[in-house]
């Protein structure tokens, strides 16, 4: 029999996240946030600095002989959930899972990755994998001279660039990064073109494919942990909200056509949370089920959050669907995180294979 | 408190005296309560050891571990989810002896007359009556129960009636034991839409019942219902699954085993209920490690919901599946099923069946209003029943 997972958060993590969360919702300012995201770039480098060098959280994965703390996805989950809850605009994805993940999966064997890893972990440095964020873990990845849609682009020091003959670290000084337009503010996109010949190989062809998978499946599993936030602060807020706004002389949160929508949708919150969880602990333990176990985690928590951020709009009505609000930040964010990463249809065809569910010939 | 290395012990000690291979079934279960190990969370000399919740599951190991017999929990699930632990928190000390050992080990099963036909959701407004024979005499009941399942091999049941219809609803009710072999109880087979009767009709026409049945005070009745009804939802869903192990898992086979059948819309949808069922069981998972760790959460009162939407769903897609096969159904004979079967059967019977799972044990309306008040704290709908006599509702 296989050993049950464990759904749990432990008291650690529960401090953790009471950090986390202090840190964020004290600095967090969604007008402050949209302001600086119209004027170009939505990061905080006080509040990033704190959460990656004060709490230590870009170094949760890293092992401490690498200047990490040694914890794991787990704990690194934790942190997701906050940030999720809060649509913080931090690299904490893309650089302290995504790209260190990567880095980690390639075993120490290089000085040059080995050192990156290091100045991430410490919150010195910034980096990302110069892959479109939609990019799911099973997908053929792309290897010309430009990339499009890769996510923190605009935050990292660091682009780590793939290549028919390997994988490349490129200081972003040596690349063209074009910022895109993107659906969610809070997370920019970017074009980013890295000349041939540009930065330092770190692995061969065959190690960076393998590494660069191992990042991202942990990026998919983890993603889920953020959208549970994303989801958890749309039920919260939407439930805040009705108890509070009085129309017929009673809380709108009183009409059972109302109350009905939050409850279903807390229920899947639940679901969410024990799949995010479940995800997280397979990543941690190393488990033989982490691709199935992520693939879960997606296709579920995609779309609760998703509709968590559209139930947001909807029961907040007419206040809902302004600028000023925040649920937008919320809708968006939850919109771009259900393509990031694999799609739930890309996932439930993974699922397909890993459970002997084929499809018609 | 006993611990967990004392409780295997112990266990241990009580295998060795009552080896399960030489000793009698009845005798083995009896022995069982009376060392304590039946249920360790009741208090002593009553079945258990005044031990953690959370222990039991440290005595059951060691038992099955011994392939020691079992009391049939199925076949007694409403004693021992309902009535025992109403008893226990209302019972004198009288009832407790009395009742707790038979309806444990299986000797005595029970049921609740609880439901009617006036009073579904709105469970209060029940009409039964229960009116006292002189001051000090026996109550005397008469009135429709419905969807008693077991009522037809029930030795007793747990009852709720009306003793004061002067007062509001809420407040007129008294809760009983009843004798199911009364002259006055007759049980009628309630057939469904599946073609068998798993429930029963039952018709009380002056039942006596002596005031020494009655659990708890006069007119307290919906108060002590309360403890039934909440264990009644803590018992729904509380098994471990394995992956596949609930109504996803008959689809899934006959998808691996009939490529024929497979239609691209239907893969989808497959696919989407197999992530779904996979998550709840995973719910169910962390829900029981939350138990265990003492920190009860209030997934339960959801998990019922969510288990009746996706068996309703999956079954009908297996239907759907099954094309031609899905056109007949295995078996319409009338029977009186002791258990519910959901595996043994058809598709087509898993489909009726699960129609009931969103109604039984509370609807699915009623649920999410218990989730949305009890959970997230909304406000309740505005009431005009609540402060009423119950002689003055509409009916």
């Amino acid at each position: 029999m296989s050993t049950q997972p464990d759904l749990l958060y432990s008291e650690t993590e529960d401090d953790l996240r009471a950090a986390v969360r202090s840190l964020v919702t004290g600095r967090s300012d969604p007008a402050a946030t949209l302001a600086r995201a119209e004027e170009g770039s939505p990061y905080d480098d006080g509040l990033w600095q704190s959460l990656a060098a004060g709490i230590g959280a870009a170094g949760l994965l890293v092992p401490e002989e690498l200047g990490g703390q040694g914890a794991g996805h787990r704990e690194a989950a934790v942190v997701l959930e906050e940030l999720g809850r809060a649509v913080t605009p931090a690299p904490y994805l893309t650089s302290s899972v995504i790209a260190t993940e990567t880095l980690l999966a390639l075993g120490g064997a290089d000085d040059e990755a080995t050192g990156l890893l290091k100045g991430l972990a410490a919150g010195r440095s910034v980096a990302v994998l110069a892959l479109p964020l939609s990019t799911s873990p099973e997908a053929g990845l792309p290897d010309g001279a430009t990339v499009t849609g890769v996510a923190d682009a605009a935050a990292a020091d660091v682009l780590l660039v793939l290549r028919p003959d390997g994988l490349h670290a490129v200081e972003r000084g040596d690349a063209a990064v074009q910022p895109l337009v993107p659906l969610d503010l809070t997370r920019p996109l970017a074009s980013v073109t890295a000349p041939e010949g540009s930065g330092t190989r770190i692995a061969d062809a065959e190690q960076a494919r393998a590494a660069v998978r191992r990042g991202l499946l942990a990026g998919a599993g983890l993603l889920a942990s953020e959208q549970l936030g994303i989801a958890e602060w749309c039920l919260e807020e939407t439930v805040r909200y009705t108890r509070d706004r009085y129309q017929f002389n009673r809380p709108v949160g009183s009409f059972q056509a109302l109350k009905h929508r939050m409850a279903q949708l807390w229920l899947d919150v639940a679901g969410a949370r024990a799949a995010a969880r479940n995800a997280a602990d397979a990543l941690a333990t190393g488990s033989a089920e982490v691709p199935l176990a992520v693939s879960v985690a997606q296709a579920h928590c995609s779309r609760v959050a998703v509709r968590a951020a559209e139930e947001c709009v909807q029961l907040h009505a007419g206040i809902g669907m302004t600028w000023e609000h925040p649920a937008h930040l919320y809708l968006k964010r939850a919109k771009a995180d259900e393509i990031a990463l694999g799609t739930p249809g890309r996932h439930k065809e993974v699922l397909a294979e890993l459970v002997s569910l084929p499809g018609p010939r | 408190m006993t611990g967990a290395a004392e409780l295997r012990s112990r266990t241990r000690e009580f295998l060795a005296a009552h080896p399960p291979a030489t000793t009698g079934r009845s005798e083995f279960l009896g022995a069982r309560f009376d060392a304590g190990l039946a249920w360790v969370h009741y208090p002593a000399g009553l079945g258990g050891l005044d031990a953690a919740r959370s222990l039991q599951a440290v005595v059951d190991a060691e038992l099955e571990a011994a392939g020691a017999p079992d009391n049939d929990p199925r076949r007694i699930g409403i004693g021992l989810g309902m009535a025992a632990p109403t008893i226990l928190a209302y019972g004198t000390e009288e009832q407790k002896r009395r009742f707790l050992r038979p309806l444990w080990i299986g000797e005595e099963v029970w049921c609740q007359l609880f439901s009617e036909p006036g009073a579904g959701s709105d469970l209060a407004a029940l009409g039964t009556r229960a009116v006292r024979d002189g001051a000090d005499g026996d109550w005397v009941v008469n009135g429709q129960k419905v969807w008693t399942s077991s009522a037809h091999i029930a030795r007793w049941a747990i009852l709720i009636a009306r003793t004061d219809p002067e007062a509001p609803k809420h407040r007129g009710i008294t809760y009983f034991l009843c004798d199911m072999t009364d002259p006055g109880v007759e049980v009628r087979p309630l057939r469904q839409i599946t073609g068998e009767a798993e429930f029963n009709e039952v018709f009380l026409s002056d039942v006596r019942i002596p005031d020494a049945r009655r659990l708890g005070p006069v007119g307290e009745g919906w108060k002590v219902a309360q403890t039934t009804l909440m264990n009644e939802r803590v018992s729904i869903g509380g098994m471990r699954l394995p992956r596949e192990g609930g109504m996803i898992g008959p689809v899934a086979r006959t998808w691996r085993e009939r490529p024929e059948l497979r239609t691209h819309d239907l893969h989808q949808r497959l696919l989407t209920l197999w992530v779904e069922a996979e998550v709840a069981r995973l719910t169910g998972e962390r829900l029981r490690q939350q138990l265990a760790a003492g920190q009860p959460g209030p997934e339960g009162s959801g998990m019922k919901l969510g288990f009746a939407r996706l068996n309703q769903e999956i079954s009908g897609l297996e239907v759907e599946l099954r094309g031609e096969e899905g056109l007949l159904y295995d078996d319409w004979t009338m029977r009186r099923p002791e258990l519910v079967d959901f595996t043994g059967r058809d598709a087509g019977y898993r489909y009726l069946r699960s129609k009931g799972n969103s109604i039984e044990g509370g609807t699915s309306e009623v649920l999410l209003n218990i989730v949305a008040e009890r959970v997230l704290g909304l406000p309740a709908e505005p009431r005009n029943d609540k402060d009423v006599p119950w002689k003055d509702l509409a009916r």
